[in-house]
């Protein structure tokens, strides 16, 4: 919409009127039409309005007005939505439901409060034709059902674009419905157990009363029989979770918490059984229905968090365009990526992603294959050039000829090699986990030997106090310490924009490692800019203004640069591609561009220029040289600058007693001028890495120790996806989003240091809560042993132990609050 | 104190309704979104039609 560079002068616009404010969005009218009702910042503001208004939905004022909403400017995007009418689109995209409905959902953007649920449901629904509508606030995401016969797709996509929520289809929606089915399974059994452990427990404590005052025998074997019915569907059902995991264990010999968990409980509960109805002995049914409970409900919280991090970067491959403009005898129809046919004709206007592999058949432009190859340099492309997707087309519209589509594009097939690779990563063994396989050992070495020594004392009692000692060491606090300690600290993390999609990568980069940084988009911001400028300022004017209507990616970066230079006409203007600009402005002649376009169109050159055109070569810098007249006046080098902030960063990780390595697609030469430019050490620096020696090189280091991989495009997808933890920073492609196990929404290296600070307090944590529970475990399996825990210490002690565990877990810092 | 016999099996009895009920939203999927529909229930507006050649109705 128009209105943000309407609103970058409100000092001036508060002076001219200063009562009129916008109806829609409550930002400053700088142009008030006498009279009129209402008054608009834009039209697209009116537009908003007047379509609420039509639809008899003024209300949406009210609520916004009642949720502490100041009016924020409408974000349309005014596109177009033409490829939900394709056909392929319902194939994709949407499912059938009962009574010939068409049902999809999709991601939305800018939903944020209650009014944002009511004015999507209301609007939706208010089109014939659309059946139901759901929003679920916490995903963004919109549920709707329509009638293919009554209402296109497009409609209801235009329709919710018009009152400011660009939406997108969301991918993989069977992957969500058997995420969403998981979910439901473990709340199920979550809440079995909850209900099965509070009756166990109203049922032991008639026990326990009677313990102390008495007790008719009948009533006591009533009551104990009664917590074993309650205790079996918690047992038998809810604890599942557990046996499988111990089954898994001990299949692939790998220790998990789950196997002394499930001994404990299976130990308990047959001994418990066997006592109810043989109405002698004790049982601990309450203890057992508790741990169930407690420890699902560790998990839960777990789950949850982590659904969190998957959900975001679903939605953030949802914002990535999936959709190709084909050619059909003169005409242009939008379809999704998918749909493209072999040896269609597909049209890539300037600034959009190119969504085949192809060859050009019209158009001369440049093409910017970053994310898929690591080269900073834009290049130029002409007719029968091929060209592949995944690259942005940057300067003009292309006519490309589709010749490998879907499947057999090189992104696709990086793509795949991504799932290929993951597969061969070694599954990561988790603190808890490996102190387990001890445990395990230790606990039944002191069953046995509990056993051996109180024999003679009677088959019965030893047997007894084996089985005590094997329930009260259950380990709760063990098999709680690790899913609370992550669930706080992946909360935590989210908030400050670093999305985790499970706990054992945050143990995992608390240990000192490889880090290994993609150079661009990580090390160095991304795009060109202008680095150097030396020369006569005053050619700067001349040279925005000659430079301003060029799409070329060096131009962009010139005129990003001038700025604030004084505008000025321009008399003619002549663009050669891959060399520069000729162009008159001012009544002066004007030459930008290469040395060699330059130095052909101009009379002198002088000694100093092409010093410094050799010196920024080494620089790995592009030299743009302007001549004035005939005399080359100045120079500007033009590259991919170094963040900011990377030296410090990389020093932070160093001190860390990380070491770094540089692995990156661009020229070698690029990559070492870059690395000269930090200052910081590093371990190894490879340049010129294809997708393939990437994953190569990670391969070969994983094999030494933890790598851990730092990358944005496709071309790190698959290296990502082998290091010990992939990270993926903002910006990147939609791939390493999918294939990396972190990612951060916050540009930069900071998040990477933060995340590296914040997995070690993490990891601070874990051992703090293992240690506890440890202590926990060994003093009251020596009670147990020595016969001095009865039912009733155990399940005052089980919790007792839990709440430490949880309270140290949620009030440790592991990263910062959010400011 | 033999109405304990009849009691238990009762509390128990409520307690299963109340996790059949329980399994019956989950499965159902009416937990899956705990946020939303605490919103929604605010909006007891009137049923709004389509504004088709521009022109409203409002359904009471």
């Amino acid at each position: 919409m128009t209105a943000e560079g309407l609103t970058a002068a409100p000092s001036v616009a508060r002076a001219a009127t200063p009562a009129a404010l916008c109806a829609h969005c409550g930002q400053i009218v700088l142009s008030v039409e006498p009279g009129a009702p209402q008054q608009f910042c834009c039209s697209g503001c009116a537009s908003v309005f007047e379509i609420l208004r039509a639809g008899g939905l003024q209300d949406f004022y009210r609520h916004r007005a009642d949720a502490g909403e100041s009016g924020t400017v409408a974000n349309i995007s005014r596109g177009s939505y033409d490829e939900f009418d394709a056909p392929e689109f319902a194939a994709l995209y949407c499912k059938a439901l009962p009574g010939g409905l068409l049902g999809t959902e999709l991601f939305l953007e800018n939903v944020h409060c209650a009014a944002c649920v009511w004015l999507v449901e209301k609007v939706v629904t208010a089109l014939p034709g659309i059946s139901e509508a759901r929003l679920d606030l916490s995903r963004s995401t919109l549920a709707v059902a329509w009638d293919p016969t009554q209402v296109r797709a497009a409609r209801v996509a235009e329709w919710l674009d018009s009152v400011g929520y660009p939406c997108h289809p969301l991918h993989g929606l069977d992957r969500d419905a058997v995420r969403r089915r998981e979910d439901r399974a473990l709340l199920m059994r979550l809440g079995v157990a909850g209900a099965a452990a509070g009756n166990a427990m109203l049922l032991a404590i008639a026990t326990y009363c009677g313990a102390f005052s008495g007790i008719e025998p009948s009533y006591l074997s009533f009551f104990r029989m009664g917590s074993a019915l309650v205790a079996l569907p918690s047992v038998l059902w809810s604890a599942q979770v557990f046996y499988r995991g111990a089954i898994a264990a001990i299949r692939t010999r790998t220790p998990h918490m789950d196997l002394p968990i499930s001994i404990g409980i299976v130990v308990g509960t047959v001994s418990g059984l066997v006592n109810a109805f043989g109405s002698s002995g004790e049982v601990f049914f309450d203890t057992i229905t508790m741990l169930v409970f407690l420890l699902l409900v560790g998990r839960w919280l777990q789950l949850r968090t982590q659904r969190r991090a998957d959900s975001a970067a679903d939605h953030l491959r949802a914002l990535a365009p999936a959709t190709a403009r084909l050619v059909e005898d003169g005409a242009t129809r939008e379809v999704p990526v998918e749909a493209v046919p072999k040896g269609a004709t597909v049209e890539i206007r300037a600034g959009e992603h190119v969504p085949v592999d192809g060859t050009v058949l019209l158009g001369t432009s440049t093409i910017d294959a970053s994310l898929l190859t690591g080269e900073s340099l834009p290049e130029t492309v002409r007719v029968s050039d091929n060209v592949h997707a995944g690259t942005v087309n940057l300067s003009a519209r292309l006519l490309v000829r589709a010749e490998k589509t879907g499947q057999e594009t090189r992104l696709a097939r990086i793509v795949a090699s991504v799932a290929e690779a993951s597969e061969r990563r070694a599954p990561m063994v988790i603190l808890a986990n490996r102190l387990s396989a001890y445990f395990v050992a230790i606990i039944l070495v002191i069953a046995a030997v509990t056993v051996i020594a109180t024999w003679h004392l009677g088959p019965s009692l030893a047997i007894e106090r084996a089985v005590a000692l094997l329930v009260v060491t259950c380990p709760c606090a063990l098999g709680l310490a690790t899913p609370l300690a992550v669930t706080a600290a992946l909360g935590r993390a989210a908030e400050r924009g670093l999305m985790v999609k499970g706990g054992q990568f945050l143990e995992a980069l608390a240990k000192p490692g490889l880090i290994v940084f993609d150079k661009t988009g990580t090390l160095t911001e991304g795009h060109l800019s202008v680095v150097e400028f030396e020369g006569d300022p005053s050619v700067r004017p001349f040279v925005r203004a000659a430079e301003a209507s060029s799409a070329h990616p060096i131009a962009r970066a010139l005129c990003a640069d001038l700025t604030k230079e004084p505008s000025l006409a321009v008399e003619s203007m002549h663009e050669t591609l891959g060399g520069g600009i000729e162009a008159v402005v001012g009544g002066k002649r004007l030459v930008i561009g290469s040395p060699r376009f330059v130095e052909a169109h101009a009379e002198t050159v002088p000694a100093w220029v092409t010093e410094r055109v050799l010196a920024f070569g080494e620089r790995a810098l592009s030299p743009v040289l302007v001549a004035v007249d005939g005399d080359v006046r100045a120079v500007f080098g033009i590259g991919d600058p170094v963040r900011a902030e990377a030296s410090e960063c990389l020093a932070a990780l160093r001190a860390m007693g990380h070491r770094v390595a540089v692995l990156s697609g661009d020229q070698p030469a690029v990559v070492n001028a870059v690395v000269k430019r930090i200052g910081v050490p590093f371990e190894i620096v490879v340049g010129g890495a294809s997708p393939e020696a990437k994953l190569a090189f990670i391969e070969t280091n994983v094999a030494r120790g933890p790598v851990y991989m730092v990358g944005d495009g496709v071309n790190d997808a698959a290296a990502l996806s082998r290091a010990t933890v992939g990270i993926a920073v903002h910006g990147g492609a939609e791939a390493s989003l999918a294939a990396a196990d972190v990612f951060a929404t916050a540009s930069g290296l900071r998040p990477i240091v933060e995340l590296c600070e914040g997995a070690r307090r993490t990891l601070r944590v874990i051992r703090g809560n293992l240690a506890r529970s440890l202590v926990y475990n060994l003093t009251v399996g020596v009670l147990a042993a020595t016969g001095h825990v009865g039912p009733l210490l155990a399940a005052v002690l089980m919790p007792v132990s839990s709440i430490a565990v949880v309270t140290s877990s949620f009030r440790a810092r592991t990263f910062e609050k959010k400011r | 104190m033999t109405v304990l016999y009849v009691l238990v099996p009762l509390a128990l009895i409520l307690a299963a309704s109340a996790v059949a009920a329980f399994l019956w939203a989950t499965k159902t999927g009416q937990l899956d979104d705990l946020e939303t529909p605490a919103m929604r229930m605010l909006h007891d507006d009137d049923a709004v039609t389509a504004p088709k050649d521009g022109k409203t109705r409002v359904r009471k």
